[in-house]
């Protein structure tokens, strides 16, 4: 069984994917609602693990509830929890139960989630993940022995357009691509003339590009955002538009803002598709893309 | 190069001090009496605490080093002192009360937690430096140590949380890739940065840490 996924990447078409978060207990309802929801509206479904460092159900039982109900996840993994060992052996769980995608990611740092005194792992970073996933695809592990039985993951990273200093986090792209990045989903980006020169660059590369787009619910959090979240970047324009309509119709403008980026990215061939986060307004999403496609 | 420390709450010290009522106080001349959690001071002002917790204080000393072998000869000046105390109060750091805790059998009671190893960048301001890993890799990063001045200890470049030069963590924090990128930069080295750095290496010596030298 290959992924679905890669075989969309490899396909040309231009690639959607969204994401999902567990619950902070083991009520999965709003879960698979929301997987009932997006599975057949997108190519594939990010499950997010401890997003913010916050403790939740984790990332891989995210993924057997998509798999269960037909759909096709990518499994986000931090180094922030795990040693080595422990990556390493939910990756080989996840591929035996048919989880064939994961991000790498870092993590975020502990203080900023809801166990400030845990212990931060990173025994590997991001692109040691990267080059795991790789190095167990070819039947070994990270002490040098031999697997009964390999994974196949189409592996991922994601990069940040918008950092400030950009040069360091090129350098880090670009050692992920080395270490065998299939695709890459971006941090939010709202400015499309930063991003296409961002993608002026990236396109050197053999990888596929997928840009962030996260739903802007209201003026305020567009504002908070770009103050606040490190790499993001809201035009004034975009907070001036959602500050001129009336705070019950600020969803509605976000919604249309992000499915016209959508509709620009997918026009122009700026990218290979795009990652939508609505951040806890997933029932939105299918709006998202209805404006988007309605734009086309 | 300096161990610093700070002083536990004088609650905390009460209640490990519990049923032990004949106090030696020790105090170290170097390292805690410059981040001032152990020089003469305040090893004068912990004898009054004490003495308001209603312990007898059976002597004081501040000792030049208390991480060395001078130790054993404060520990003899003073042994009737110490003989008449029930714990030795230590206001040094860990590696003080390891050094006491090999000439003596009462209990040294610490009454500060030793933070980290730190040097002191500007007066009053201290930094951790090392963290004793056991792989030197200042030479690959401009001499500024990702280990200890990166939040996570990322050796492969900055992570997503770095904004305009700072930590995702504290914004009063540099970021330690953003620090070694530009200085990698300025030498013309920054070949450094694009090398991949493999998974580290965490038992280079096998805890508990020793090692002879002959």
């Amino acid at each position: 069984m290959v992924s679905r996924f890669k075989e969309s990447l490899d396909s040309g078409k231009f690639v959607v994917t969204s994401e999902v978060a567990p619950p902070k207990g083991t009520n999965l309802e709003k879960l698979l609602h929301h997987i009932d929801l997006l599975k057949d509206k997108v190519d594939a479904l990010n499950i997010t693990d401890h997003q913010s460092s916050v403790m939740r159900f984790p990332s891989l039982g995210g993924a057997l509830a998509v798999i269960e109900k037909g759909g096709e996840p990518i499994m986000q993994m931090t180094c922030r929890d795990r040693n080595r060992m422990a990556l390493e052996a939910d990756l080989l769980f996840a591929y035996s139960r048919g989880v064939r995608n994961v991000l790498c990611l870092t993590g975020d740092a502990v203080p900023v989630g809801d166990h400030k005194e845990a212990k931060g792992v990173f025994d590997l970073d991001s692109l040691q993940l990267l080059m795991t996933v790789r190095q167990m695809m070819e039947g070994q592990d990270l002490g040098g022995n031999n697997l009964d039985g390999a994974v196949e993951f189409c592996a991922g990273a994601i990069v940040t357009p918008e950092a400030q200093p950009i040069e360091p986090q090129l350098i880090k792209f670009e050692k992920k691509i080395e270490a065998g990045a299939e695709f890459f989903q971006t941090q939010a980006i709202y400015d499309l003339e930063n991003f296409a020169k961002f993608m002026d660059y990236a396109r050197k590369f053999n990888t596929k590009i997928l840009a962030g787009i996260v739903l802007l619910s209201s003026a305020r959090m567009a504002k908070y955002m770009t103050e606040n979240v490190p790499g993001i970047f809201v035009p004034q324009e975009l907070i001036d538009e959602l500050s001129a309509v009336p705070k019950e119709e600020m969803l509605a403008k976000g919604i249309e803002i992000a499915g016209r980026t959508i509709a620009a990215l997918k026009k122009d061939a700026v990218c290979d598709g795009v990652h939508i986060m609505a951040i806890g307004r997933e029932e939105v999403v299918p709006d998202i893309l209805a404006t988007a496609d309605s734009l086309q | 190069m300096k161990a610093i420390t700070r002083q536990k709450s004088i609650e905390d010290i009460q209640q490990s001090l519990n049923g032990l009522d004949k106090i030696f106080v020790v105090g170290c001349g170097t390292c805690t009496t410059m981040t001032k959690t152990g020089g003469i001071e305040q090893v004068e002002e912990m004898k009054g605490h004490l003495q308001e917790m209603g312990k007898r204080v059976t002597g004081t000393t501040v000792i030049p080093t208390a991480c060395d072998d001078m130790t054993e000869v404060a520990m003899k000046e003073n042994e009737q002192f110490i003989r008449s105390a029930d714990a030795i109060l230590s206001m040094s750091c860990a590696l003080g009360v390891h050094r006491m805790n090999m000439y003596i059998d009462k209990p040294i009671i610490p009454a500060v937690d030793t933070l980290f190893i730190g040097v002191e960048e500007t007066p009053g301001y201290f930094r951790e430096a090392c963290a004793q890993c056991g792989q030197c890799l200042l030479g690959e990063t401009a001499g500024i140590c990702p280990i200890t001045a990166c939040h996570k200890g990322l050796v492969n470049g900055p992570c997503g949380g770095t904004n305009n030069g700072k930590c995702e963590v504290d914004k009063e924090k540099d970021c330690a890739w953003t620090l070694i990128y530009n200085r990698l930069k300025e030498q013309g080295r920054l070949d450094l940065m694009r090398r991949y750095q493999a998974p580290r290496n965490h038992h280079i010596v096998p805890r508990p840490r020793s090692i002879t030298i002959t």
